[in-house]
């Protein structure tokens, strides 16, 4: 039973992360209609800028952790929003009028773009850091095995709440939130209505990247390394979390990422790590068989 | 005094597709504070004149210049996407119903204010930081919308989801809609299509009070001619993109030419058959 509850734990944080991830790849399918498949490096990207904001900030002699945490998350949501900013600017807006495979091919090239960009810039080695937070606390111990909840665990969890709660909060309950379904449901009539649909798109691509980057960090902290490959099956996980919640749906890619956050880890701890991936995609499949438009995903509206 | 210029001017309105001459120099007026009617029969290129004034589709030839109260002119064939209604103020509703089903009423009446509270908000940036100047835009905004919402006969169901309101409700609320946008100019591309007689009869009021009460100008696409009739300060008749008859309601009524258009025959035998009717 303890056991269970370690991997409960273990599977909720990293669904966290990838239920971050997952938040930006529904969010963009569901104003543009597109796969951004660059997205997972987009996080890659946030993981970096997160190392590299780290490492100046020790460099200058900064020792307060939660400062330094703090100004790390800051750091990273800003420089990552503005890649994503321009990747959408330069890659995908120029193609909306274009036919639909267009901007996809577009993001598969992003995607390369990114990855090779930080291979070339920050090497191809793994770039680990010593943990740093470090601690934690001791749950239940039956004497063979104790529940650990650590630190960094639960700030990534805090973390993720804090920011949905945000981000729930911007969509449903601002003007740009609104903007945003409005955008969302027909384009068209939005800019009638006087909705500069560019501008609501690119801030769409803006905050997905910066909760990306925020997953970047997560990741950094949580497993202690980056390297430039790590977006892409991060990338893939979370776009299988987006969809196995329902694409479009922004509690189904959390709910999605969760999911595939707890199927990875509780096989990996009952059958078999390496065939963790295969499990996921498995569960992946069979609920796509039964529920076509995944957990929470409103089925396709005709449109006349 | 001088007479104010209308608040819009069609001059050789011409639109082609390919080989096809949908709009062929057409030029009318609509005047401030009127309900312009433009009927005609089906494929008469009614909806691609309003598809122009809204900026769907770039004209082939002609100009369309639109004057508002303080006399800001654009041309409205420069303006393009989101400008015409930002800058000029035209907005408009489509033949099928294009309501944002899966917001609530009151949520679509929001979204039409974006421009007011994107002013407010400072670009977003004072919003994000919840200043008073905001709060109070935004509580305006509300109370336009609920304004829009009870003269409609809507306020009670203000939460519900638009795409779950009847359908004479939805072609209201997308009326409220384009007015929450405060347009100078509202073209309504067949509003009564659908209604029933009583749905009708209030929509008749609904324009007629937006006419009178709140001083807008008003553009209409309408088959029912019942309404079109009734409320209508002018009329322009087109008829395979030529302007046919242009005129006071009567006027058009019992003109032959609008006649044989409608009933597909020669203006002799309009003339015949209304001749034998009267």
């Amino acid at each position: 039973m303890d056991y269970f509850f370690q991997q409960l734990i273990n599977g909720l944080v990293l669904g966290s992360i990838y239920g971050l991830i997952a938040i930006g790849y529904t969010m963009v399918y569901g104003i543009v209609g597109m796969i951004n498949f660059a997205h997972g490096d987009i996080f890659m990207i946030g993981g970096f800028i997160a190392l590299i904001t780290f490492l100046i900030l020790v460099s200058i002699g900064m020792t307060m952790v939660p400062v330094i945490l703090l100004l790390v998350l800051l750091v990273a949501m800003a420089v990552t929003a503005l890649y994503g900013w321009t990747v959408e600017r330069i890659a995908y807006r120029p193609l909306r009028q274009s036919f639909r495979l267009a901007p996809m091919l577009s993001a598969i090239g992003m995607s390369f773009v990114l990855s090779n960009f930080a291979q070339v810039s920050q090497g191809a080695r793994v770039k680990p850091v010593p943990p740093i937070i470090t601690g934690g606390y001791t749950l239940h111990d039956s004497g063979n095995f104790a529940v650990q909840l650590s630190n960094v665990q639960i700030v990534v969890v805090v973390t993720t709440i804090v920011l949905l709660a945000a981000f729930t909060y911007i969509v449903s309950r601002t003007r740009f939130g609104r903007d945003m379904r409005a955008c969302e449901q027909d384009q068209t009539m939005a800019a009638l209505l006087g909705v500069d649909v560019d501008r609501t798109i690119s801030m769409t691509f803006v905050i997905g990247a910066a909760l990306a980057a925020v997953a970047g960090m997560m990741y950094l902290l949580y497993y202690g390394l980056v390297d430039f490959f790590m977006g892409f099956i991060a990338g893939i996980k979370a776009f299988t979390a987006a969809v196995l919640g329902g694409i479009g749906s922004l509690p189904g890619a959390m709910l999605g990422g969760l999911a595939i956050g707890l199927i990875e880890t509780f096989w990996s701890a009952y059958f078999s790590v390496e065939y963790k991936d295969v499990a996921a995609f498995s569960i992946l499949i069979i609920v796509l068989i039964f529920m076509p438009t995944g957990l929470l995903g409103r089925p396709e509206v005709e449109k006349v | 005094m001088t007479t104010p210029a209308p608040i819009l001017a069609i001059d050789g309105l011409t639109m082609r597709f390919g080989g096809i001459l949908a709009i062929n120099e057409l030029s009318f007026t609509a005047q401030r504070r009127q309900i312009t009617a433009l009927i005609g029969p089906n494929g008469a290129g009614k909806t691609t004149v309003f598809n122009c004034i809204t900026g769907f589709y770039r004209p082939s030839g002609g100009t369309m210049t639109l004057v508002h109260d303080d006399g800001a002119t654009f041309r409205l064939d420069r303006l393009h996407d989101f400008r015409i209604c930002k800058y000029a103020k035209v907005a408009r509703t489509f033949q099928n119903i294009r309501l944002f089903p899966g917001m609530t009423a009151l949520e679509n009446l929001m979204v039409a204010q974006h421009n007011t509270l994107m002013r407010a908000s400072g670009f977003s940036l004072l919003g994000l930081f919840g200043a008073p100047s905001f709060r109070a835009a935004e509580r305006q905004a509300i109370d336009l919308a609920r304004e829009w919402l009870q003269r409609i006969g809507l306020l009670d169901r203000a939460d519900d989801a638009a795409g779950n309101l009847p359908y004479g409700d939805q072609r209201r609320l997308e009326i409220a809609r384009a007015m929450c946008a405060q347009p100078a100019l509202l073209c309504l591309d067949e509003p009564a299509a659908g209604l029933n007689a009583n749905e009708s009869a209030a929509l008749s009021d609904l324009l007629l009070s937006i006419r009178d009460d709140i001083g807008t100008s008003i553009l209409l696409i309408e088959h029912d001619m019942s309404v079109v009739m009734e409320i209508s300060d002018h009329i322009v008749v087109l008829d395979h993109g030529v302007k046919i008859a242009d005129g006071a309601p009567r006027a058009v009524r019992d003109n032959p030419k609008v006649v044989a258009a409608y009933l597909g025959a020669d203006e002799e035998d309009a003339a015949a058959v209304m001749e034998g009717g009267a």
